[in-house]
């Protein structure tokens, strides 16, 4: 067997050079029509919520009993509520509480689910027996639930709300963290890793965490809308943030009894609630099928 | 090709000597009942003997499920054999590995699965960076001429460096996974199947690569195979594996040319030629390792065999000129 070959290729593949990585970015706006614009409509919310003081036409908390229970005219786009209070300027601020609690509350999750979702998957045996059975158990309620035992216990506020909300979602993100650690850790390249003597905190840290992290990132934006739907629940059973604050599940709470002839005091933050979750649902689901690693080519 | 001279009796001390070296694993029983935890030894080595001297290129053939990847794992020290010995210059690979990385640094290992063995999340130039940080081997300033001088090596391109696994060919990958085994600078480079599955033009590459590193590096080289064409290539010597024993071993022209031992002889006869039909194919399957043959494991497959061959087992003995036959009745050549 006699081979006289060249020493090797010296080109690569001319896959993904910069610029066809480019054109493939730009055009997932192109080829996500409904991506772009919950993406949009998702910014825009943002945007409101971050210049709230700028874009409202009224202090959300200012009661003028002069136009009570207007229905929506020139003057107050959305109308105003039972103490003349502007609702769309109370829909704009309730965007930054929502915004707020549903973000703070999905990081105290997926920080609490990293940890013990990392726990459970990487020490097998009993202790991974008793966290399992630990997520199974907060698993077991819903989260709405849940986070109304945490409520009971810590009472109530804004920042009560995030960690009760965040709290009760430990367990779903502990659940898929321990699913993408039991597949990363029998994969050669942690053998590899450890075959080179390398201490095992260190791959843990060098190379089981890179690969959970970005599964666990997407989760992350995909659950932002149930963290705020819960909170909204919580402010709606009068458990959650307290009145005035304009929290949107109060706002349709207070409307509540005068829907019969008053319906946008309910209707206009629900429907803000409402193409708030969507948004985040279609962004969030854009996001997982655009970046998901096993459907990836190069990142 | 021609064996390193070498004196037959100077007491040079092999690098890997593998005694009597016994795997057994505990499986369920099969059919065993329901709720039973009955278990039943699976043989996947049985009293394998090897030596692997410094400088030498060994091929380690057999057929699929003959042992060959537990024999690789009992010699990387990542499983402990459950009898015999398996020696890393003259002490326990076990402790060898267990003292520090000074084993780990010396013995390197490529994949079969080259591209599952490098972290997808990270660069080319990561992954090689990893055992060059992990050793001390250069200062962090000359990292990064190492990994491109590391890459030109194997062939590679220095921008690869910036690329991910991802965006890599099956022949490339295997570089890759070649430069991050010789980033340790290692005298031993142990390879499990490392150009199988690849177009015949990158397995030519690679194995021309495979051997002039070895010849300009001096590495020792275990390069696991069923390919005896890649075997006789890249190999010195070879021994091959049957139902986890080796069966016969010896310089690799030497044992191809004239194969003393009936199954290396019917893996031979069994290598496609060009310009002839296959030959008979060995009767029957490779039999169970949970119940081995009475006798010679090879008995119920061999064309030779004799009544003696069902009731001895014979072992790896010597058989002059550096080879070793484990056959009671081997083959002479007329």
């Amino acid at each position: 067997m006699s081979i006289q070959t060249p020493e090797a290729p010296t080109t690569l593949p001319p896959t993904a050079a910069p610029d066809t990585a480019n054109r493939s970015r730009r055009s997932v706006f192109v080829r996500r029509p409904f991506f772009t614009i919950a993406l949009i409509v998702a910014v825009a919310y943002l945007v409101a919520a971050i210049f709230a003081p700028q874009v409202a036409p009224f202090d959300p908390v200012q009661q003028d009993f002069n136009v009570m229970m207007q229905p929506p005219t020139v003057g107050h786009l959305f109308g105003t509520d039972s103490y003349g209070q502007d609702i769309l300027s109370r829909v704009i601020y309730g965007a930054r509480f929502a915004l707020i609690i549903g973000i703070f509350a999905v990081l105290i999750g997926a920080a609490g689910g990293l940890v013990i979702g990392l726990a459970a998957g990487l020490s097998g045996g009993g202790s991974e027996w008793a966290l399992m059975r630990l997520i199974d158990a907060i698993l077991a309620l819903p989260s709405l639930i849940l986070a109304v035992a945490f409520i009971a216990i810590l009472g109530q506020g804004v920042d009560k709300v995030v960690i009760a909300v965040g709290l009760s979602m430990i367990g779903p993100f502990a659940r898929t963290v321990r699913g993408d650690v039991l597949q990363v850790r029998v994969q050669l390249f942690i053998e590899a890793a450890q075959l080179m003597s390398i201490p095992y905190l260190r791959v843990v840290w060098r190379h089981v965490l890179p690969n959970v992290i970005f599964p666990l990132a997407v989760q992350v934006t995909i659950r932002i809308s149930e963290a705020i739907l819960v909170s909204s629940s919580l402010s709606f059973l009068g458990i959650g943030v307290t009145p005035p604050t304009p929290d949107w599940g109060l706002m349709i709470a207070e409307g509540r009894d005068f829907v019969s002839f008053a319906p946008w005091m309910s209707a206009m933050p629900g429907f803000a609630l409402a193409l708030l979750l969507i948004a985040l649902t279609i962004v969030g689901d854009g996001i997982r099928e655009e970046f998901d690693p096993k459907l990836r080519k190069d990142p | 090709m021609t064996l390193p001279p070498h004196a037959p009796d100077a007491p040079v001390q092999p690098i890997f000597e593998l005694i009597e070296v016994e795997q057994v694993f505990e499986v369920p029983k099969p059919g065993r009942p329901l709720f039973s935890r009955e278990t039943v030894g699976l043989r996947a080595l049985d009293g394998v003997r090897l030596s692997i001297r410094k400088g030498t290129s060994l091929a380690i053939v057999g057929e699929s499920g003959s042992g060959k990847s537990t024999l690789l794992r009992v010699l990387l020290g990542l499983d402990k054999p459950s009898g015999g010995r398996a020696l890393y210059r003259g002490k326990p690979i076990g402790e060898a590995r267990a003292r520090g990385t000074g084993f780990a640094r010396d013995v390197a290992m490529v994949y079969q699965d080259a591209r599952g063995s490098l972290d997808p999340r990270m660069t080319i130039g990561a992954i090689i960076a990893e055992p060059l940080r992990h050793f001390n081997i250069v200062p962090r300033e000359g990292e990064a001429a190492r990994i491109a001088q590391l890459l030109d090596r194997v062939g590679l391109p220095a921008d690869a460096a910036e690329r991910f696994p991802s965006g890599l060919s099956g022949g490339q990958v295997r570089r890759v996974a070649i430069a991050r085994a010789l980033a340790s600078e290692p005298s031993v480079l142990v390879a499990d199947e490392a150009v199988s599955g690849l177009d015949v033009s990158t397995q030519a590459q690679l194995l021309t690569l495979l051997q002039s590193l070895q010849r300009d590096m001096g590495l020792t080289l275990a390069f696991i195979t069923h390919d005896l064409g890649v075997a006789s290539y890249l190999c010195e010597e070879i021994a091959i594996m049957y139902l986890g024993r080796i069966v016969e071993t010896g310089p690799t022209d030497a044992v191809l040319k004239a194969p003393v031992h009936p199954y290396s002889a019917a893996l031979r006869a069994a290598a496609p030629q060009f310009f002839e039909p296959l030959s008979e194919p060995l009767p029957g399957e490779i039999p169970s390792p949970l119940d081995l043959p009475k006798g010679c494991r090879f008995s119920t497959r061999c064309p030779v065999a004799q009544s003696d061959c069902q009731s001895k087992d014979p072992q790896l003995g010597k058989l002059g000129s550096g080879r070793a036959v484990a056959c009671i009745h081997p083959i002479t050549q007329a």
